[in-house]
């Protein structure tokens, strides 16, 4: 070495040991949670893989008949519940966020209103059941039916989907609002041509991931008073349901082991609807980022 | 009188007359200080606030039709703030206010009756950083146009657009190409293209070669210089050689105030100010 100054002690080793020391740590918790995920799927996979098929979708859950028992009512009752949901929060829930973002002043209400918001989306699920129990059930009196469970999944899902979006809006860089407002184009026209076409896939990922925690809500279903043993697959918003959730709670409970094996079985199928969506989600960010041209 | 603008081609006005603010019935002074022509924007007084801090004090100008008048001075002058009154856009900064007249062809720009969008499609904005859609070359340049009603042939206006823009040759083929693929030059040329697909009657330019080299830079000076046959433009730039070489007219401002107005020729070589005098020399800024 040509060039000392006494005034450094880099002591390189030791904060390469460091960083090595970090990032192995960091490496084994990766492990450690994929172990963890690792062994419950499997445990899972072991109970319920016999009770997996066809019959098992297309059958109605029995008590007598554990053997011919069957999802087919918790199967459609979530469909229907999920599809609602969607029907009820992504448009306000969307709406919401735009209007927060692009069109409120930037005031100390609007700060309040957001705050609160992220708040909403720390509330445990329970308290949003116990909502839906007193406004949509009793002053409403839309009885204990998919409505009912989809508007109050909806409460529970609006603040995650408001705080997603207006974060997709937030990452649309000003500067192309500006060259559209420049262009004369109102406010709604900039929205519609550029902001939204730029936002809507990081939307799209928060809404999905949204419904997908409301498809494994069991906590609120079963305040609302969706806990019932039905043998019927609901044709209507105002029918009585029960979903998959509820029905692998129900399975938990009771005493016989072959029951054990039937929730294991109805989880597999609850994550054989949880995956794609979630698969869709991370889809769309790819091609999101793949496309996002801007800096 | 005060003359309404016309559109390039000719053609009828897109919006119906009923939605344009109607030109203020009074008449040109007829002596104008070292301008040769009308004034398109003219300020008396103008102050602009952000919060407690003035942006702009007191600024009194008139700006030339079909001229370049380039407005120079130190980062914070309040040059960019000045150029972004003119076409509303600092309405987005909430903090933001304005007092003194600004007008448009004898309309306060400012006033109940003026309609920031109908404004901005007559008053186009070329930004420092080029700012394409992320969508196709073609439809940046028909967006606008088509958004403001534009009926007529769209794809003669985006190529006439192209053209005066000096970038036709370049994108002819590739008109669907993304605008992403452009380079930076081109993409602040497919600006000005957009910015004149809407005819406007004033184009302001916001350092519009600041984030570009040196070629790029040279090929938009070379277009400025074209574009005054048919628009106003007002250039804002910390670049003076940039300014004596194009402005027929330059500004210069310092610290919110307009220090000096007068023909470029004059500016660069005998300004009666001396903090102009200073200024140009390199002494500060």
């Amino acid at each position: 070495m040509t060039l000392v100054n006494t005034n450094f002690e880099p002591r390189l080793a030791h904060r390469r040991r460091i960083g090595w020391f970090f990032a192995f740590a960091c490496a084994s918790m990766v492990v450690l949670a994929v172990f963890v995920l690792g062994v419950l799927l499997i445990s899972v996979a072991d109970q319920g893989w016999r009770w997996l098929s066809l019959d098992f979708l297309d059958n109605f859950p029995s008590r007598l008949n554990p053997e011919k028992a069957g999802v087919k009512s918790a199967l459609f009752g979530t469909l229907w519940l999920i599809g609602l949901t969607a029907a009820v929060s992504v448009p306000i829930g969307m709406a919401a966020a735009i209007y927060l973002h692009e069109y409120a002043a930037k005031g100390k209400l609007t700060r309040f209103i957001e705050l609160n918001i992220a708040n909403l989306a720390g509330v445990p699920s329970i308290v949003y059941g116990i909502l839906g129990l007193a406004v949509f059930i009793r002053l409403c009196g839309l009885g204990r039916s998919v409505l009912a469970g989809a508007l109050t999944l909806s409460l529970l899902i609006l603040p995650v989907i408001i705080i997603a979006s207006r974060e997709a809006l937030a990452a649309v860089p000003d500067s192309i609002r500006l060259a559209a407002f420049g262009l004369g184009a109102t406010r709604w026209q900039t929205v519609r041509s550029h902001v939204l076409p730029a936002a809507i896939p990081g939307m799209m990922t928060g809404v999905i991931l949204a419904l997908s925690r409301a498809l494994g809500e069991a906590a609120p279903l079963i305040m609302i008073g969706a806990l019932t043993f039905i043998t019927f697959v609901p044709e209507g918003p105002l029918d009585t349901f029960t979903a998959m959730p509820i029905q692998i709670y129900n399975w938990i409970d009771e005493p016989d082991l072959i029951f054990q094996e039937l929730a294991g079985a109805g989880i597999l199928v609850l994550l054989g609807m949880l995956l794609p969506m979630n698969a869709v989600a991370v889809g769309i960010r790819a091609w999101h980022q793949r496309r996002k041209a801007w800096s | 009188m005060v003359i309404v603008p016309e559109t390039i081609s000719g053609r009828q006005e897109a919006q119906s007359p009923s939605r344009m603010t109607p030109p203020a019935l009074r008449l040109r002074k007829p002596s104008q200080p070292a301008v040769t022509s009308d004034s398109v924007i003219r300020a008396e007084g103008v102050t602009i606030r952000y919060a407690d801090f003035a942006a702009v004090r007191d600024v009194t100008i008139e700006i030339p039709d079909r001229q370049v008048t380039a407005i120079i001075g130190p980062s914070g002058c309040g040059k960019s703030t000045f150029l972004r009154a003119i076409n509303r856009m600092n309405d987005f900064i909430p903090s933001m206010s304005i007092s003194g007249l600004l007008t448009y062809r004898g309309q306060d720009i400012y006033g109940p009756k003026s309609d920031a969008v109908d404004l901005r499609r007559r008053i186009g904005m070329v930004f420092q950083k080029p700012n394409p859609f992320p969508k196709t070359i073609f439809k940046n340049v028909a967006w606008g146009a088509s958004i403001n009603g534009y009926r007529g042939d769209i794809h003669e206006l985006v190529e006439r657009a192209l053209r005066r823009a000096a970038i036709w040759d370049e994108v002819k083929d590739k008109l669907n190409q993304s605008a992403f693929a452009l380079s930076g030059g081109q993409q602040q040329r497919l600006c000005i293209a957009r910015a004149i697909a809407l005819e406007p009657d004033v184009l302001l330019m916001d350092e519009p070669c600041s984030a570009l080299d040196p070629i790029a830079t040279a090929r938009i000076e070379d277009l400025i210089d074209q574009l005054k046959t048919h628009y106003t433009v007002v250039l804002v730039t910390h670049n003076m050689q940039q300014a004596a070489r194009v402005s027929d007219l330059t500004a210069f401002m310092y610290m919110g105030e307009l220090i000096e107005f007068d023909a470029t020729d004059k500016i660069f070589t005998t300004p009666s100010e001396q903090r102009t005098q200073d200024y140009i020399t390199g002494r500060f800024g």
